[in-house]
C-alpha cells in the first residue's frame, strides 16, 4: 500500500475522515431514513474527537468514571458517529448493515442505548443544557474530565440553549467545550434566512464565553482547536464555531438549502463510492 | 400531642437540610423560586445550592446532567412552571432517558390546584396531575398535609427515578398526626364505614373529609382514601380496599374529565373492580373571579357544598 510513504499524524486523521465519509455514504445508501447531509458536516468534528486523541473514552466501559463526557445534541445528524464508534469497537461492525432495521439499535436518530451515546438527542435544543449540569457534577467533585457538546447551528434557535449559555458563564464551567457544526443550513432554509445567526462568535462573546472558529473540514486544524480549547482553563465555557458545509463533498447536496430532506439518488451514492462522480 | 400545621415546603426542605449535612451527594437548584429554610440550605450548602435563574427548561436540563453525574437533585419551582414550561425537557431529558440511565431527580412543585389563590390561572395548576402521570418513568406524589410530605423525603431518596413531588402552598390541617404514614402502599384509609368511598388526592382530602363528616351527623358514613402515591401505590392492596365499597367518588383539584385522578380510577375500575363511579373535578375552563380558595372551589365544582349535592345525587341514584 502506498500510502505507508505518506503515513503522518495528519495524513492518518484526514484519511480518517475520508473513510468514515465513505461509510457514512455507504450506510445511508442502505439506509435512506438516515439524515445524510448533516452527517456529512460534522465528521471532521467528530473524527478529530475520536482519532485526534482528544476525547478520552473506553469502549470496553462507555460510561466509565474516567471518560471525557460527549454530548451530540444533533443526534439526526451524527450518523458518522456509528462507523466510528464500531471502528473504535463500541459495537461489532456487523451492526452497520442492520442501521434501521428491525433486531438493531442504530436508528435514524441515535438513541441513548447506544454505546458511546450519553443522552437523548432527537430532540434538538436539550444537549448543552445537560452538558452544562454535568460540567457543573464534575466541577464539584473535582474531577478534571471534560464535556464536549456538539450543536447544529439550526438548533440553536431554540432557547434553552441560551438559558444554558448565560448558566455556563456565569458558573464559569472552563471544563465545558461546546463545538457548534455552524453549516448555515436548517431544514427548510440558510438559517440566516430563518432567524439570522449572523455573528455567532460575537453574540457567544457577549455571553462570556471563549470563542474560537475553524474551518470545519480541515481535521488537522479542527483538531489543533480542540487539543487548545481543552487545555484551556480561564473561568469561561469555550466555543469553537466549525464553519462546514451542510452536504459536504456530495453534488446536489452541497449548497442545497433544501439538502436536509434531500435524498440523494442510489446510483449517484454508487458513483460516488466508486470515486467517479465528481 | 398535636404538632403545629407547618408549609408542606417547610416540613419537606427542612428534611433535606438536615439530609445534606449527612450526604454530599445530595443537591438542590432552584429556579429563582425561594423559602426561609432554602436560604439556610443555600448557606449552609453554597456548593450544593444553584439558583438557575427563572429559566425552568435549564432547571431541568441541568438537573438531569448533574443527576447523570450521581447527584440525588431536588429541582424547586412553582408548580405550573415546574411542570408545563419545560414539559419537553422533563420527557426527553428525566422520562425518556431515565429508561436507560438511571437517575434520582425530585421536582418539587409548589401551587397544587388552587393554592395560590388570589394569583389566578397563570399560577394556579390543574392540568399537573394530567400531564406528569402520561409520562412513563416518573413516580407522582401528592400529599395532603406537611407530616406527609416530610416523610415522602425518604421515597424521594430510597426511588431512583425522576419524581414530581406536588405541594401545597398553603398551610393545611394536618391530616395524618402520626409519623409513619405507610408510604410503601401509597395511599392511606382515612374512614373506613360506609358503601360509598371518596378517593382524593391533596387538598381536596381536606374536602372530602369535611363532607364525610357532615354527612356522618346526619347518619350516612362515607369513607375516605387519601391516594398520595398516584403512580406508585400497591395495585393489589389499592384493589382490596376498593372492593370493600359499592361505589366510588373521585375528588381533585384538576380539570375533570381530562385525564387526572379520575382517568386513573375509571381505569383502575374498569380493569380490577366494576363500580359505578362519580368524578368531581374542576370545570374545565380558565377563570378569573377573586375569592377564598373556598369560595373558588364553590365555583368550579368541587368545594365542599357542590360536593355534597353531587354525592347526594350520586347516592340517590344507585339508592346507597
Amino acid at each position: 500500500m502506498k500510502a505507508d510513504t505518506m503515513k503522518s499524524p495528519e495524513n492518518e486523521l484526514s484519511a480518517k475522515a475520508q473513510w468514515i465519509w465513505r461509510e457514512t455514504l455507504r450506510i445511508h445508501r442502505q439506509a435512506p431514513e438516515t439524515r445524510l447531509a448533516s452527517s456529512l458536516s460534522s465528521i471532521e468534528i467528530f473524527v478529530a474527537l475520536y482519532y485526534g486523541g482528544i476525547l478520552r473514552h473506553d469502549p470496553a466501559a462507555p460510561l466509565a468514571e474516567h471518560r471525557d463526557r460527549l454530548i451530540i445534541s444533533k443526534g439526526h445528524g451524527s450518523i458518522c458517529m456509528y462507523p466510528i464508534l464500531a471502528d473504535l469497537g463500541f459495537f461489532p461492525a456487523q451492526e452497520l448493515e442492520r442501521v434501521c432495521k428491525s433486531g438493531g439499535f442504530l436508528g435514524g436518530i441515535p438513541d441513548p442505548v447506544i454505546p458511546g451515546y450519553e443522552t437523548v438527542n432527537g430532540s434538538l435544543g436539550h444537549g448543552l443544557g445537560v452538558a452544562t449540569g454535568i460540567a457543573l457534577g464534575l466541577k464539584r467533585c473535582a474531577s478534571d474530565r471534560a464535556v464536549f457538546v456538539v450543536t447544529g447551528d439550526g438548533e440553536l434557535h431554540e432557547g434553552a440553549n441560551w438559558e444554558a449559555a448565560m448558566f455556563a458563564a456565569h458558573h464559569q464551567l472552563d471544563n465545558l467545550n461546546l463545538i457548534v457544526d455552524d453549516n448555515r443550513i436548517s431544514m427548510l432554509d440558510y438559517t440566516d434566512q430563518i432567524v439570522s445567526h449572523v455573528d455567532l462568535a460575537v453574540r457567544f462573546e457577549a455571553f462570556g464565553w471563549h470563542v474560537e472558529e475553524v474551518d470545519g473540514h480541515d481535521v488537522v486544524q479542527v483538531r489543533e482547536q480542540l487539543v487548545a480549547m481543552k487545555a484551556r482553563h480561564a473561568s469561561k465555557p469555550k466555543l469553537l464555531v466549525a464553519k462546514t458545509k451542510k452536504g459536504h463533498g456530495v453534488p446536489k447536496l452541497e449548497g442545497e438549502p433544501l439538502c436536509h430532506i434531500i435524498n440523494p439518488k442510489p446510483a449517484l451514492l454508487d458513483q460516488l463510492l466508486l470515486g467517479e462522480a465528481s | 400531642m398535636t404538632l403545629p400545621a407547618q408549609a408542606m415546603r417547610d416540613a419537606f426542605l427542612l428534611r433535606l437540610l438536615e439530609a445534606m449535612r449527612q450526604d454530599d451527594k445530595l443537591f438542590f437548584v432552584t429556579a429563582d423560586f425561594g423559602s426561609p429554610v432554602l436560604d439556610r440550605i443555600r448557606a449552609e450548602h453554597p456548593n450544593r445550592f444553584v439558583n438557575v435563574g427563572i429559566a425552568e427548561q435549564n432547571l431541568i436540563n441541568v438537573s438531569a446532567g448533574l443527576a447523570l453525574e450521581g447527584f440525588t437533585v431536588f429541582a424547586y419551582a412553582i408548580a405550573p412552571f415546574i411542570t408545563m414550561r419545560c414539559y419537553e425537557q422533563i420527557r426527553v431529558s428525566l422520562a425518556l432517558l431515565s429508561e436507560v440511565r438511571p437517575m434520582n431527580v425530585n421536582l418539587i412543585g409548589v401551587g397544587a390546584g388552587y393554592s395560590y389563590v388570589v394569583s389566578g390561572p397563570t399560577h394556579q395548576c390543574y392540568e399537573d396531575l394530567t400531564i406528569m402521570r402520561c409520562l412513563p418513568n416518573l413516580g407522582l406524589l401528592s400529599p395532603c398535609d406537611h407530616v406527609m410530605a416530610a416523610a415522602m423525603f425518604d421515597t424521594c431518596i430510597a426511588r431512583r427515578q425522576p419524581k414530581y413531588l406536588r405541594l401545597d402552598a398553603q398551610v393545611l390541617p394536618i391530616i395524618h398526626q402520626e409519623y409513619t404514614p405507610n408510604l410503601g402502599r401509597g395511599f392511606a384509609s382515612l374512614r373506613r364505614e360506609g358503601k360509598l368511598c371518596f378517593v382524593a388526592t391533596g387538598y381536596p382530602v381536606h374536602t372530602a373529609i369535611r363532607v364525610a363528616d357532615e354527612f356522618a351527623k346526619a347518619g350516612r358514613e362515607l369513607a375516605v382514601i387519601d391516594l398520595f402515591d398516584m403512580a406508585g401505590f400497591d395495585k393489589a392492596a389499592f384493589l382490596q380496599e376498593l372492593t370493600s365499597y359499592q361505589a366510588l367518588v373521585t375528588l381533585e383539584e384538576g380539570f375533570k374529565g381530562r385525564g387526572g385522578l379520575d382517568a386513573m380510577l375509571f381505569d383502575f375500575l374498569a380493569n380490577e373492580v366494576p363500580r359505578p363511579l362519580l368524578n368531581l373535578g374542576v370545570t374545565p375552563g380558565y377563570r378569573f373571579e377573586l375569592g377564598n380558595r373556598t369560595e373558588l372551589h364553590e365555583q368550579v365544582g368541587i368545594g365542599p357544598e357542590a360536593v355534597k349535592r353531587a354525592v347526594s345525587a350520586f347516592m340517590d341514584k344507585h339508592q346507597l
